[in-house]
């Protein structure tokens, strides 16, 4: 039976780059295809070949045996490939109706029909379970996850052949996830091809029903979901042996003085009276649902928050946190990685030498003049360090992949040598082969005395670098987790506020 | 300054190509168009908006713009007349007692901007209004009478360094302080970054009100500093004197390879720039082109040269 | 769930308190003028405003897709330049030379739209350019003040109809019904807020960019042909006047500001822009009833100015998001 989609012999080069070298994807009606590699392998840009977002400089597209060639990602839409996006496609003015309806809308003598737009909103809303989405709300309004879900209502509503999932569901709650997934797979029974790229394996096993692996731009293998284990698939995308994911933790270490104390901390009604320690050396995370508080409690142990309540004492003495400039303490401070590295985290047209040194750099100014020469020692340690990509480092670090680029943030970030160390879910978007390297630098570091403490959405991650695990729950800490009640079950139950203990049960 | 170093190389390229260009069309014309005499007066022309460009520049690096020049340049000239005509001690302190106004008018910018987030465009022409309301006042609605004092007068037309114009050497003594500040300090480099993302610098510890404050009043001096030239080359300060530099001093900004978007551009550039608008501004009037033909000549050169290197990017992901 | 209506009023908050001042102030201005509430004297307030007004839409719709247009002034006197040549003579040539002013306005729209999409310049600096182009071609047209209009055509669009109501004021709510609504509710009338709210995310889902912000160019150079014409009606002559020209493209962006639409783009539209430029013009009008010294006029105009733009900063006490200041 021919494939509902096939992409054949597709090639794309940027520059010096090579992107994607004579790659294939085939994916059948009914079926919903996964798509796995490293950052850097090629899958996003082969996404946004089918998507019309990107023309390739050699291969073919067919769809339904007719072979297709877009100009625009509109060509692309009109065609049957909609896709929804890790970076949305939303237009933040404008309400959720006019998203949905912004190509195409419904028409009445000429000009857009304001209540058949609306009525169609409702209606693809309601059907990925987003009814509580009003549709004249601003998007801009929204949390992250609501626009998420907007944004698979929109790519529904157009009735694609084929439906691309970029990492979208990468901002979701787990509630939301479970709705889209009964939607795709109702989707697959109608005879949809689904196309999707995520990163967690535990979705793709959930999910579907074939697999693809990508590596350096070129197609590795095809194969039934549940075919192969993860250490194997791993293999595939690394292309080298990988033993174990998480390094092993060390034996829990005496009591000692806390280097970051947080007590009866509140900001507006999304923190409530947090209280919790982290002493140097330790590893603390942070878990729950999307939207509990956790990525504003970062945020205001930076300074970035206004209004906030309680105190904060780093080593012992507190310390008022007006803005990110006093995080700079005697004994290291307080270093941020932040939750959008493109936006908050670098400055994209620079390069990347300016980037790396770019918080430390009054350490090598006197007077203000840069000493240029110690700048470029320890930007030169610090590539060596983190294993940073040579080539290119005179470019802008808008041209390295996602891996590259957060370690370019946290490179800059440990030049100024911090004692306590917030991430906000920094291995999001980022390939496995470095995801692993972080994991090893932060033990690294929380050797070396740091206090880290880090968000993530990963329960697998949380239970494999943390040494303890906080649970937030509308603002509050619900349950703190550590040895062995930190496992999957204890972190889902108290992250929907239910309390039960339960050890890992041997398998 | 590292990366993106091939455009704006391209655009200084394309610059002093076009002003080789002009030098030899103008030449073509009347041979005294390449006279030492001529050029080093047309480099004396140059100053005067090459000082304004620069403090231009420095704001445009930033992503925002000073609309306020106009109506600052005339308070320098008008206020360091108005000290020089009193005389004694307020005489001798003419110069620095303009160029402070100007300060001082840019700080309200770089208030307005950095701390009540007006968008810069609109917040510079209020005080752009507010400025020219104030000399209003000041002068009653009448052309000032008083003359420059002998410093000013000896700065903006004296040549007095091998035959070679003091306003240059001024020019040049500010445009290298503004090279050593931009590309040689951290101060420098957290404007470019400001220029590229505000919140990433917000979010490294960088004090981006600050820099906002000083870069405005940075502009504002200049502005200012040019409005004394402009009154010592006059001898007098006049209403709207200011007014015929905006514009031009954009242009050139802009046509030295700077982004009009902030957080890219050489300062090289920009003198490049300041020599190009006035030795095309010089040519046309020495060929008599009338009023109409310079305009249209003028937008079009800007526009054609900017299509060579000025263009954006295409918008793909 | 939230009403209807309060989403509504989330979106207009601008352009309604833009409306509710100007009322105010030309309610206050027309009580204290000595010689009265009279027709003349409503019908010369009018007159300015709309001249400012459209002008002023010209400048909003290019701001809608974040962009900008520095020609509008220039484009203003150029047609107003063209109208003291062509709007003359009898009914038909007449009507003739009002449709090529207002095509010559397209054109010059057409230009910048150009220069903007296909060149990719930045539209400040296209437009600024573009804006020296028309300046020269309206020297061209006019070398000196002069030239002359219809009479009966210019006492028409300056005057008012049945003896009640300004004619400026009926063009611009019949611009308003007739072309600002249907072009905000068509598909490349949402595009140019879609373009000024994320070109990115625009491009990506579909919109038509480069068509829409090409019409919001066009667009612009139209209404200040419109404004051009009604110059010449006021002034019977055509002049290739700079100052002029610059200080109604600056006076355009104020209003726009002051009317409630984001120089960001995404937000706004001509009509709090219409408000916005009523404000400006009726605050002159009242220092002048109140008897100001108009040496202190200039001044305080600028103050308003600069008070009304800092107005927005109030929102700012409510971030509770230091981060969210920065862009």
């Amino acid at each position: 039976m021919t494939p509902l989609l096939l992409m054949e012999g597709i090639s794309k080069r940027y520059g010096g780059v090579r992107a994607l070298a004579d790659a294939r994807l085939e994916c059948g009606r009914g079926r919903i295809h996964a798509v796995l590699g490293e950052n850097g392998a090629g899958k996003s840009t082969l996404i946004k070949v089918l998507s019309g977002v990107v023309k390739p400089d050699a291969g073919t597209i067919e769809l339904e045996g007719k072979p297709l060639v877009f100009a625009t990602p509109a060509a692309a839409t009109r065609a049957g490939i909609v896709s929804v996006f890790q970076e949305l496609s939303l237009l933040p003015d404008l309400t959720v109706a006019d998203n949905i309806g912004i190509v195409d809308p419904p028409k009445k003598w000429g000009m857009i029909d304001q209540r058949a737009q609306r009525r169609r909103a409702e209606a693809a809303l309601a059907r990925v379970g987003a009814a509580d989405i009003h549709p004249l709300a601003r998007v801009r309004d929204l949390p992250l996850s609501r626009r998420q879900m907007v944004e698979i209502a929109k790519a529904l509503a157009r009735d694609p052949k084929v439906l691309i999932l970029d990492e979208a569901t990468s901002a979701l709650t787990a509630a939301d996830v479970a709705e889209v997934f009964k939607v795709l797979r109702q989707l697959r029974e109608e005879g949809l091809a689904i196309v999707f790229i995520s990163h967690r394996m535990h979705e793709i096993a959930e999910l579907a029903d074939d697999c693809s692996v990508y590596r350096n731009g070129s197609h590795v293998a095809t194969f039934a979901s549940g075919t192969k284990s993860p250490g194997e698939i791993i293999e595939m995308m690394i292309g080298r042996d990988v033993e174990s994911v998480f390094p092993t933790r060390p034996a829990k270490r005496q009591a000692e003085a806390p280097a970051l104390k947080v007590t009866n901390l509140s900001w507006a009604d999304r923190l409530k009276n947090i209280d919790f320690e982290v002493r140097p050396g330790e590893i603390v995370g942070l878990g729950g649902l999307d939207g509990q508080g956790q990525r504003d409690l970062l945020l205001a142990l930076f300074g970035a928050l206004t209004g906030v309540g309680g105190s904060v004492a780093v080593n012992g003495k507190v310390v008022t946190l007006s803005s990110p400039r006093s995080t700079k303490l005697p004994g290291g401070g307080i270093a941020l990685i932040p939750e959008d590295r493109k936006t908050e985290g670098l400055m994209l047209a620079m390069s990347v030498r300016d980037n790396l040194s770019f918080a430390a750099i009054d350490q090598f100014s006197r007077f203000g003049l840069i000493d240029r020469q110690a700048e470029e020692a320890a930007i030169g340690e610090m590539i060596r360090l983190l294993r940073i990509r040579a080539d290119g480092i005179d470019g802008p670090v808008a041209a390295l992949s996602g891996g590259n680029q957060q370690k370019v943030v946290i490179g800059k970030w440990l030049m100024t040598k911090p004692q306590i160390i917030l991430l906000n879910d920094p291995t999001r978007g980022v390939d496995v082969g470095t995801k692993q390297e972080l994991y090893q630098l932060l033990r690294v570091l929380a050797e070396a005395r740091a206090a880290v403490l880090f968000y993530s959405t990963d329960y697998a991650e949380l239970i494999g670098c943390c040494d303890r695990v906080l649970i937030l729950y509308d603002g509050a800490i619900v349950r703190v987790l550590e040895r062995e009640d930190m496992n999957e079950r204890n972190i889902v139950a108290s992250a929907h506020n239910l309390a039960t203990t339960v050890a890992e049960v041997p398998s | 300054m590292t990366g993106l170093i091939g455009r704006v190389d391209k655009a200084l390229v394309a610059a002093l190509g076009f002003i080789v260009v002009l030098l030899f069309g103008g030449a073509l014309y009347s041979r005294n168009f390449l006279s030492a005499d001529y050029l080093l007066q047309q480099l004396q022309v140059a100053s005067f908006l090459g000082v304004i460009a620069t403090g231009a520049m420095v704001v445009i690096l930033l992503g925002h713009i000073d609309l306020s020049i106009p109506w600052v340049v005339t308070i320098g000239g008008m206020m360091s007349t108005a000290a020089a005509g009193r005389g004694g001690m307020a005489g001798s302190l003419a110069i620095p007692f303009a160029v402070a106004c100007g300060f001082g008018f840019g700080i309200v910018n770089g208030l307005g901007v950095a701390y009540l987030r007006v968008p810069s465009m609109i917040f510079t022409l209020g005080t752009n209004a507010i400025a020219q309301g104030l000399m209003v006042v000041h002068t009653s609605g009448f052309a000032p009478q008083e003359f420059a004092s002998p410093t000013m007068h000896y700065i903006a037309v004296e040549r007095s360094l091998f035959g070679i114009p003091n306003a240059v050497w001024v020019w040049a003594a500010i445009g290298g302080a503004t090279v050593i500040l931009l590309r040689k300090t951290s101060f420098g480099r957290r404007v470019y970054a400001i220029g590229n993302s505000e919140r990433a610098v917000f979010l490294s510890r960088g004090n981006v009100n600050r820099v906002v404050v000083a870069c405005f009043a940075i502009s504002g001096a200049c502005s200012a500093f040019a409005g004394v030239l402009l009154a010592g080359y006059s001898t007098k300060a006049y209403q709207a004197m200011g007014d015929p530099y905006l514009l031009p001093a954009i242009a050139a900004v802009v046509l030295g390879g700077t982004s009009i978007l902030g957080g890219r551009g050489t300062y090289l550039g920009t003198v490049a720039g300041v020599v190009l608008v006035t030795l095309l501004q010089s040519i046309l009037s020495i060929v008599q082109m009338p009023e109409a033909g310079r305009q249209v000549i003028y937008g079009s050169v800007i526009i054609l040269m900017l299509l060579v290197y000025g263009r954006g990017q295409k918008v793909v992901s | 769930m939230k009403r209807d209506w309060s989403f509504w009023l989330a979106a207009n908050r601008g352009p309604l308190i833009a409306a509710v001042l100007s009322v105010a102030m030309f309610t206050l201005f027309a009580s204290q003028h000595p010689a009265g509430f009279s027709l003349n004297i409503v019908n010369t307030a009018a007159n300015k405003g709309a001249l400012l007004a459209f002008v002023a839409i010209a400048q909003t719709i290019p701001v809608l897709t974040s962009g900008l247009d520095l020609s509008v002034g220039m484009v203003f006197v150029l047609e107003n330049c063209l109208a003291s040549t062509l709007v003359v003579g009898s009914p038909l040539q007449t009507a003739l030379g009002v449709a090529a002013v207002l095509a010559s306005g397209l054109l010059c729209g057409a230009l910048n739209g150009l220069i903007v999409v296909v060149g990719r310049l930045q539209p400040i600096i296209a437009t600024l350019a573009t804006g020296a182009i028309y300046y020269g071609i309206a020297l061209l047209v006019r070398p000196a003040p002069g030239g002359a209009v219809n009479e009966d055509f210019a006492d028409f669009i300056t005057g008012s109809v049945g003896d009640a109501v300004p004619f400026s004021l009926i063009l611009l709510v019949a611009v308003v019904l007739f072309i600002w609504i249907p072009y905000r509710r068509s598909v490349l009338g949402r595009a140019a807020y879609a373009i000024g709210s994320s070109e990115q995310a625009a491009y990506m889902s579909g919109v038509p960019v480069a068509r829409a912000k090409f019409l919001s160019y066009v667009l612009a150079g139209f209404f200040a042909a419109i404004a051009g014409l009604l110059l010449t009606g006021l002034t019977y002559s055509g002049e290739a006047n700079a100052l002029l020209g610059g200080s109604y493209t600056l006076s355009s962006i104020a209003a726009v500001v002051v009317g409630g639409t984001s120089l960001y783009g995404g937000s706004g539209g001509a009509i709090g822009t219409i408000f916005g430029a009523f404000v400006l013009r009726t605050i002159g009008d009242l220092l002048f009833v109140f008897d100001m010294d108009p040496l202190w006029q200039p001044l305080f105009l600028g103050i308003v100015l600069l008070i009304s733009v800092s107005l927005g900063s109030f929102r700012l006490l409510r971030v509770k998001k230091r981060v969210d200041l920065y862009r």
